[in-house]
Parts: structure tokens; sequence; C-alpha cells
């Protein structure tokens, strides 16, 4: 299972606002990734929110879309994080 | 498909519960870089080691940044220095010491183990000369660590060894004086020292390890606490039970890290090490484990039988998760480096007896331990022989990691600075055993030992 998928989490967390879907599917976007799902909560006032991506067709790699998330998270006062779906899958399926 | 809850379970472990893998170790086998003279041996294994791990950090942080996974140490680990280079002198070995230590700043990694000699059953003249050479090694290195494995269970105990190993300790002590003796905490002795342990300071490549392997160690003290506090009152079982399903989640990571870091670095993967290993960070503490799961100060009556629980609860779920487990595998109780065991033993709960009996149900040993400075060499060596008699005698590994404080008096403080934290200087018994251990000989190789 090891290094077949070109999928990645992404993760969000921090206070709700507006817009927050928006800016991360919008960076998703310009760089050709696309995204399977989406799933959030609200855990007390924060919103939790991830993403399930594919990033076969992504015109950048990993490194460079997590910078480019991060400074989207800073624009939109919350955290989020990028990992690739393997850190997931390695620690919670057999 | 994964669930929000999977995913954000995984989050909190890394980002709230330090939950981390202490380290990528690769392991090289630097035997073929033996020559005529020392100063050819050292440039082969400068040579040799700064091609081989050339991108270990870089693929480390690689990895770090793709999982989303911190790594906090890429290391080194080299084939016992003993058996690649005969010396004739302390300086050949003191040659060999700072082409390792070279080397690994070369490659930027901060510790490299191997700078050791393997004398369970007796030495040879080179090997002599090797461990005599250990305190100006260290002094004179900054990345280097040493191992001496002075007993097994099928050897039985080297006591000349041991008694050596009191010297040599003090003598390490001494000469890094200036910074309350860190020479000693990388200074580790042995009994059943394992071939492939990814940590320091006990690291080494063993020789029926590959030519070169990826071996990991995981961490995650605090989301083992962070688990057991969320069951107050749950019975002793279901602890177990908790501890086990964390320790499998823990060391799924650390397989993970180690398969891909030994597919980029085309070597192959070694084992994980499901060792508990704590930092001086706060909740990151085995000792802060104990204490959640009902003990009122780590060392009291019970924490024996807690830690035993633990202990076995993280192998059994550890074992579960890897294919291959191995290295050292089982809770450290490293006080220096245990915020929860500083304050143990700064409240006077925890004792140097205490903690030699928590090793007999634990990894690894008595570790980073500061004593007073005045500590004779004889009371080192006869500390040395009780832990390492415990080694042999349950067939388990042992080891001991004392740091007899230059200067320094019971209830003074030692600080050596990051991972390696600090401590209260601890009591030592004020009776001595100088007679038993200057008898020297070997004690025989235990009963259990005849198992064929």
């Amino acid at each position: 299972m090891l290094g077949r998928s070109n999928r990645i989490i992404v993760t969000v967390l921090g206070k709700d606002r507006v817009g927050i879907i928006a800016g991360v599917a919008q960076v998703l976007a310009e760089n050709n990734v696309n995204i399977l799902d989406i799933s959030q909560t609200i855990l007390q006032e924060f919103l939790a929110m991830v993403m399930i991506a594919d990033m076969s067709a992504s015109r950048v790699d990993l490194t460079t879309l997590k910078a480019q998330l991060d400074a989207k998270g800073k624009e939109l006062g919350v955290r989020i994080d990028a990992q690739h779906e393997d850190a997931f899958l390695y620690m919670h399926r057999i | 498909m994964l669930t929000i809850d999977e995913i954000l379970e995984t989050i909190k472990m890394v980002q709230e519960e330090n939950l981390d893998v202490r380290t990528i170790t690769m392991g090289i086998n630097i035997a073929d870089c033996a020559a005529v003279d020392a100063g050819t041996t050292g440039r082969k294994i400068y040579a040799k080691i700064t091609r081989i791990a050339a991108d270990l950090v870089r693929v480390g942080n690689e990895i770090e940044r793709e999982y989303g996974i911190p790594i906090v140490n890429k290391r080194i680990a080299v084939t016992p220095v003993s058996l690649v280079y005969q010396g004739e002198s302390e300086e050949d070995y003191l040659i060999i010491a700072e082409a390792l230590d070279q080397a690994a700043a070369a490659v930027g990694v901060n510790f490299i183990g191997g700078f050791t000699a393997l004398v369970q059953k007796g030495f040879t003249p080179a090997e002599r000369i090797l461990v005599n050479t250990i305190p100006r090694a260290l002094a004179a290195t900054e990345r280097v660590c040493a191992s001496v494995n002075v007993a097994s269970t099928k050897a039985g105990i080297n006591m000349d060894a041991v008694y050596l190993m009191g010297h040599i300790i003090k003598e390490t002590a001494l000469r890094t004086a200036d910074r309350d003796g860190i020479g000693c905490a990388k200074l580790v002795v042995f009994a059943n020292a394992p071939e492939d342990n990814p940590f320091m300071a006990g690291a080494f490549h063993g020789p029926g390890e590959p030519a070169c392997v990826i071996n990991v160690g995981v961490s995650g003290p605090g989301v083992v606490k962070n688990a057991i506090e969320k069951m107050p009152g749950a019975d002793l079982g279901q602890l177990a039970e908790t501890v086990k399903r964390v320790a499998f989640k823990v060391t799924r990571m650390g397989e993970l890290v180690g398969r891909v870091a030994a597919e980029r670095l085309g070597v192959p993967f070694g084992i994980v090490d499901i060792s508990l290993a704590p930092t001086p960070a706060v909740g990151d503490s085995v000792a802060e484990i104990l204490e959640a799961m009902g003990i009122e100060k780590c060392g009291a009556p019970g924490t024996t039988a807690a830690l035993a629980l633990l202990n076995d609860a993280v192998k059994k779920g550890g074992a579960m998760a890897s294919s291959y487990v191995g290295g050292l595998s089982g809770a450290f109780i490293p006080v220096s480096e245990d915020a929860g065991m500083v304050r143990a033993a700064a409240a006077g709960a925890l004792s140097l007896e205490k903690l030699e009996a928590m090793t007999a149900v634990c990894s690894v040993g008595l570790d980073m331990i500061a004593v007073p400075g005045d500590t004779p060499a004889e009371t080192i060596a006869a500390i040395i022989a009780d832990e390492v008699a415990i080694g042999v005698v349950n067939q388990k590994t042992t080891a001991v990691r004392i740091i007899p404080a230059p200067g320094k008096k019971t209830g003074d403080y030692v600080e050596f600075g990051g991972l390696l934290g600090r401590a209260p200087v601890l009591p030592v018994s004020r009776y001595g055993a100088s007679d038993f251990v200057r008898r020297g000989g070997r004690i025989p190789a235990p009963i259990q030992s005849l198992s064929n």
C-alpha cells in the first residue's frame, strides 16, 4: 500500500468564519488538485474540516502545496495542514 | 475511507500529545575501512559515512514534511570500532573518534554511535586500549557516543571490565567537568547489548547486520498518558487494553516512516524499536504515565507493578503493528530526560535503588542518573555489576549511563540542556563493595544460559 496513492489529507483547524472552504478549495483548484471528499465537525466553537484530495495531476509537489496552504491559513486565521494519506491509513487501517 | 474522527485523532496526537518518531538511525558497516594505520582508516571511515549517509538528513526532513510526523533525530550507528581497527595506542583510537565526529558533522547528524567494544568474556589488548581511550575521545568530540558490553546471559559478567568502567566513567566525568560531566551522557555500559538499537547513546551496528540498514525508534509517552487520563476508575485490565491500542497506532507511524525512509535511501529497512522514549518536554514523560495510573509520585510503592503493566502492553500493541520489532523495545526511564522523573527524584520519591528495581521490568537500565562527584569508582563499578546482573539473569538488555557530576553533592542539579535535560544529584549508599569488585574475574553465565 506504501507510496501507491497520491492522495493527501488537508485539515483545517480554527475559528469558523465565512470563506474557509472556498479559500482552501481555491488553492487546491489553482494547482489542479482534485477534492474527493470533504467533511467537517464543530469542536467547541472551533471548526475542524478535513478534505481528502488527489494530487495525481497536481502542478506542484506536496512541499510547495503545503507552503501555499499555510499562507492561506494565515490569511484566514486558521491552521491548515496537508499530509500524505498514508500517515493516517497506516495508523488506522491494516 | 478514513473517518473524520480518525484523522483528527492522528492530528491531535502529533499537535497536542508530542507524538513523534524519535529517531531514524542509519546503521553502516565500516569493517571494510580497516587499513594498516589509524590515519588511513579514519579517512576511509569518513569517506564511507559521508557517501552513504549523505542524503539521510534531507530524506528525513522530506518525510517529516510530507507525512506531517516530526522526526526528532537523524543518527548514525557504525560497526563497533573495536571490530574495525586494532589500535596500538590511544592516539590511534582518538584519530578514529575524530573521523567519526567529523563525518557526523559533515552529514548533519547530532550523534554517531559505535565507539564500542564488546568485552563480555574478556579483552583483547586493542579493546583494552580502546576502552581506556573513551574519556579522551568523549572530551575531544561533540557527537561521538561510546558503549561497552561487559556482560551477557551467554558469557556471564566480565568483572574486570566492570571495574575498569567504574574508573572510565569517573575519568570521563572529570574530563568534561566544565559541562557537569556531559561525557558520561554519551557512554553506556551494557549487558546483552542489542545489535540493532537505534537509540543513542548505545547504538552501534552489530556484526550480524547487513551493509547498511535503517532502524527507527518511536516515541509517544504523551499519547499514552492522555489516553489513560481519560479513564479514571477504569480497572487495570482496561488500562492495559488502551495502552496496547495506543502503542499499536504509535508503532504504525514508526513502521511507515522507516519503510519510506529505507525506500527513498535505497537501503533495507531493519526494525522498529517500540520503546516509550520520554523527553524533557511537558507531557512527554513516562513518570507521568505511571502517575496517571494512580501512583502518587513515581518511585512510590506500586511503581514497579504499574511500569510492568505499561511495558508489557506497549510491547503487545507494538508487536502487532510492525513486521520487524527489535532494538531495546521497552519503556525508557532516563531520569534527566523525563520531567516527571526529575520531579519525583527532587521530591525524594525516586531513589537509585527503586530505579534499579524498575529496570527489572522495563527497558533499559539506570539511565541518565546523576550521582555525587565524589562517588568512588569502586561504588560505580558495583552499581554497574548490580544492574548488569539483572540483565544477565533475566535474559534482557540492561545498561548503565550514570554521571558522577564533578563537584556536585546530593540535591545539587546538573544541566545538560536539550534532549539530555537536567537532573538532581541522587544520593548513593555510603557503604561500598570495593573488595568485591576488586576481585575481578568473570562471574559465570547463569544456568538459564544453558538453553540448548
